[in-house]
C-alpha cells in the first residue's frame, strides 16, 4: 500500500514538471511580452537598448526553459515570485487565499456526495417512477446549465428578491471580521451552487450503481433470507453500488475546480479561483503559473486517492501488481 | 423544462420464476417503451434542428445592429413586443440570444471539429503504431488530462488575448484528449482483426492500411464523441466570456451576454440572465438525445442513457 503510493506520487514528478514546462513555453509561444509589461506606458517610449537591459535586470532574457529551470529552482525555496494583479508575492496570495478556497471546495464535495448518494438511492429503488423521472432529469438539466448561470439566478432569487442571503463576499459590507455566524451565511449560497454543479455526476452514478446491485445476486439472496427492504436498500445494494463510485471521487478533482473558478466569480469568494481570473484578464504570468501548476497537483493527488481508495474498497486488487 | 426527461422505465416486477418475492423487484425489463423513446429523439432532433435554423436563418433576415439602443425601453420585462424584454440598453433581448447563439454555436462547431482532427490524429497515432510510440503518446494525454480543462483554457486565453482564434485554440487544446483515447482503443481492437492482418500480408501500405481499413472502423465512435463535444464546446466558450476572457465583450455571445446581464441583475431584472443560460441548456439536451439515438444504432446492445 504505501509503497504504492510512493511510487504513484514519484510518478506524479515527471508530470508536473511536463506541465511547468509547457506553461512555459505557452508563454514563451504568446506575444505576450513580461518586459513591456513591467514597463507599462514608458516602454513605449523606451529605446531598444533600455528594454535590454530591463530584460536582463528582471531575468527575463534566454530561451524558455532557462527561465523554467529558474523558475523551478526559486519555487523549490518558497520563491514563486511577484503577482502583478494583486501586487503581492504570488506565495502569500496563494497562502491567504488557497483555505477560503479549500473550505468552500471541500464543503460543496461533501454535499454533493451526500445528497447524490441519497438522491441516487432514492431514484434507483423504482426505477421508471416519478421520483426516478425528477432525479435523472433533474440530473441532465443541471450537468448542462453552466455554474456561472446557476449561481446568477440563486443570488437574484435568494439575495435580491427573497434578501434572506448575502449576494457575495466574505463579510458584509462594513464589517472586517469574520464572525462564524456570518461566515455560514456567506457561504450557503456559493456551496449550494457549487455543490449542485457537481450532484448529477454523483446522483446518476450512484443510481446507475445501486440499480444494477439490486439485480445482482447477493441482493436476491438477502430478499430470499427475507431481509427487510431497508437492509437490503442500505445494507446491500448501497455497499455494493456506491463502491465504483467511492473509487472513482478522487477524478473529480478537475470539475470541482472548474465550479469552483466559476463561482467563486459569481459570488467574489476571496479564494485562489476568482484571484485566477483576475490574474488571467491582467495577465499575470506568475500567479497563472503557480496556480496551474498547484491545480494539477490537486488532480495528482485525487488521482492518487482514486487509486488508493481502490486498493482499500476492493480486496481482490493486489496492490502490488497496480 | 423543455427537453425530455430520459428515464427507462422498466416493466414493474412480472418476475417469470415463482418467487415469493412481493412485485417490488424491479427487473432488467426492455427499457422504456419504444414509443417513448422514439419520441425523445423526435423532440431531440426537432429542437436541434431549430438551433441550427434559427442560428443560420434568423441572423440573415433581423441583422443586429449594435448601436441600435432605446434607453426608453430599457430593462421591459418580457412582453408581446418583445418576448424576452430588453437589455440594459433598451435592446431586444430575443434577437439578442439567437445572435449569441450563431457566434456561440459557430465557436463551439469550429472548436470540436479542430478537438475532434486532433483527436483522431493523435489517438490514431498511438494506436496504430503502438508500442513506443503509443506508451509516448499516452503519457502526454496524462499530462494534457492533469491540467483542469477551464483552467488550461483560462491560461491560454489570457496569453494569446484577444479575439475568438485564441477561444477555439484553447477549446480545441484540452478538448482532444476523450476522442484520443476513445481512438486509440478502437484502432487497438481494430488492428487484430483478421481484415487488417489480410491487407497487410496483401502488401499494403501502412498509409493505406491506416486510412482504407483503420479509419473507417473508427470514425462512427469519432463522430459520436464529436457531437457530443459540441455542447461541450459551447459550454466552454460562454464559461471563458462569462470571465471576461472569450468573445471580446461587444460582440453578442451567449457568455458576453450573462456577462453583461450581471448589472441588470442587481436591479432586479431577471430576464437577461435566464434566456442565455436556457440558450445553452436546451440545445445541449436536445443534441445529448440525438447522440444518445445514434449510440443506440451504432451499438444496439446497449440501451443508453444520456450522456452530457
Amino acid at each position: 500500500m504505501a509503497r504504492l503510493a510512493g511510487r504513484r506520487a514519484l510518478a506524479a514528478v515527471p508530470v508536473l514538471a511536463a506541465v511547468t514546462l509547457g506553461v512555459f513555453a505557452l508563454a514563451a509561444a504568446s506575444p505576450f511580452d513580461p518586459v513591456r509589461q513591467y514597463a507599462g506606458s514608458a516602454g513605449l517610449r523606451a529605446s531598444q537598448d533600455t528594454l535590454d537591459r530591463l530584460r536582463e535586470n528582471l531575468a527575463l532574457d534566454g530561451p524558455f526553459t532557462e527561465q523554467w529551470w529558474r523558475w523551478l529552482t526559486s519555487a523549490a525555496t518558497g520563491d514563486l515570485g511577484q503577482s502583478v494583479s494583486l501586487r503581492q508575492p504570488v506565495a502569500q496570495v496563494v497562502g491567504e487565499r488557497l483555505g477560503w478556497s479549500v473550505l468552500l471546495c471541500a464543503l460543496a464535495f461533501l454535499l454533493a456526495v451526500v445528497l447524490g448518494a441519497v438522491l441516487g438511492v432514492a431514484a434507483a429503488r423504482r426505477r421508471g417512477g416519478w421520483l426516478d423521472r425528477c432525479v435523472t432529469g433533474g440530473s441532465y438539466v443541471l450537468q448542462a446549465a453552466p455554474p456561472f448561470w446557476l449561481g446568477l439566478l440563486a443570488v437574484w432569487f435568494f439575495a435580491l428578491r427573497l434578501g434572506v442571503l448575502p449576494a457575495g463576499g466574505l463579510t458584509d459590507s462594513g464589517e472586517d471580521t469574520v464572525t462564524a455566524g456570518s461566515l455560514v451565511r456567506h457561504l450557503t449560497l456559493p456551496v449550494t451552487v457549487l455543490a449542485l454543479s457537481q450532484l448529477p455526476w454523483f446522483a446518476l452514478y450512484v443510481r446507475q450503481g445501486v440499480a444494477d446491485a439490486l439485480h445482482e445476486d447477493p441482493v436476491r439472496g438477502a430478499r430470499a433470507r427475507g431481509l427487510r427492504e431497508r437492509t437490503v436498500l442500505l445494507g446491500h445494494a448501497l455497499r455494493s453500488g456506491l463502491l465504483p463510485v467511492l473509487t472513482l471521487i478522487g477524478t473529480r478533482i478537475p470539475e470541482l475546480i472548474t465550479g469552483a473558478l466559476l463561482v467563486e466569480t459569481v459570488f467574489s469568494w476571496p479564494g485562489i479561483a476568482s484571484a485566477t481570473v483576475r490574474a488571467a484578464t491582467a495577465t499575470d504570468f506568475p500567479l497563472l503559473a503557480a496556480v496551474t501548476v498547484l491545480a494539477t497537483a490537486a488532480v495528482l493527488a485525487g488521482n492518487l486517492l482514486a487509486d488508493l481508495l481502490y486498493v482499500l474498497a476492493d480486496p481482490r486488487i493486489d496492490p502490488e501488481e497496480m | 423544462m423543455t427537453a425530455p426527461v430520459p428515464a427507462p422505465t422498466e416493466a414493474p416486477g412480472k418476475t417469470p420464476t415463482p418467487a415469493p418475492v412481493p412485485a417490488a423487484v424491479p427487473r432488467r425489463g426492455p427499457g422504456r417503451p419504444p414509443g417513448a423513446r422514439a419520441r425523445r429523439t423526435r423532440v431531440s432532433a426537432a429542437l436541434t434542428a431549430a438551433t441550427v435554423l434559427a442560428a443560420l436563418l434568423v441572423p440573415a433576415a433581423f441583422p443586429l445592429d449594435q448601436q441600435a439602443v432605446d434607453l426608453a425601453a430599457k430593462l421591459r420585462p418580457p412582453s408581446w413586443e418583445h418576448p424576452f424584454g430588453t437589455d440594459e440598453l433598451g435592446r431586444d433581448l430575443l434577437l439578442r440570444c439567437v445572435h449569441g447563439l450563431r457566434v456561440s454555436l459557430l465557436v463551439g462547431v469550429v472548436a470540436a471539429l479542430v478537438a475532434t482532427v486532433v483527436g483522431i490524429a493523435v489517438g490514431g497515432l498511438a494506436g496504430a503504431l503502438g508500442g513506443r510510440t503509443d506508451r509516448l503518446v499516452m503519457r502526454i494525454v496524462d499530462v494534457f488530462a492533469s491540467v483542469p480543462h477551464l483552467l488550461l483554457g483560462i491560461f491560454v486565453v489570457a496569453m494569446f488575448r484577444p479575439g475568438i482564434w485564441p477561444v477555439i485554440a484553447s477549446v480545441g487544446l484540452t478538448h482532444w484528449l476523450s476522442t484520443a483515447r476513445i481512438v486509440r482503443a478502437e484502432t487497438h481492437s481494430l488492428r487484430n482483426r483478421p481484415y487488417v492482418d489480410a491487407a497487410i500480408s496483401g502488401g499494403s501500405s501502412r498509409w493505406r492500411v491506416a486510412v482504407r481499413h483503420l479509419l473507417p472502423g473508427v470514425l462512427p465512435q469519432a463522430g459520436l464523441a464529436a457531437v457530443l463535444m459540441v455542447p461541450h464546446a459551447i459550454w466552454h466558450e460562454s464559461a471563458l466570456s462569462f470571465l471576461g476572457l472569450g468573445i471580446p465583450a461587444h460582440q453578442a455571445s451567449l457568455g458576453t451576454m450573462a456577462e453583461a446581464a450581471r448589472g441588470s441583475l442587481l436591479a432586479g431584472a431577471w430576464w437577461p440572465t435566464l434566456w442565455p443560460g436556457l440558450f445553452i441548456v436546451v440545445p445541449t439536451l436536445a443534441i445529448a438525445g440525438l447522440a444518445g439515438a445514434w449510440r443506440e444504432r451504432i451499438n444496439p446492445r446497449v440501451r443508453s442513457e444520456l450522456t452530457l
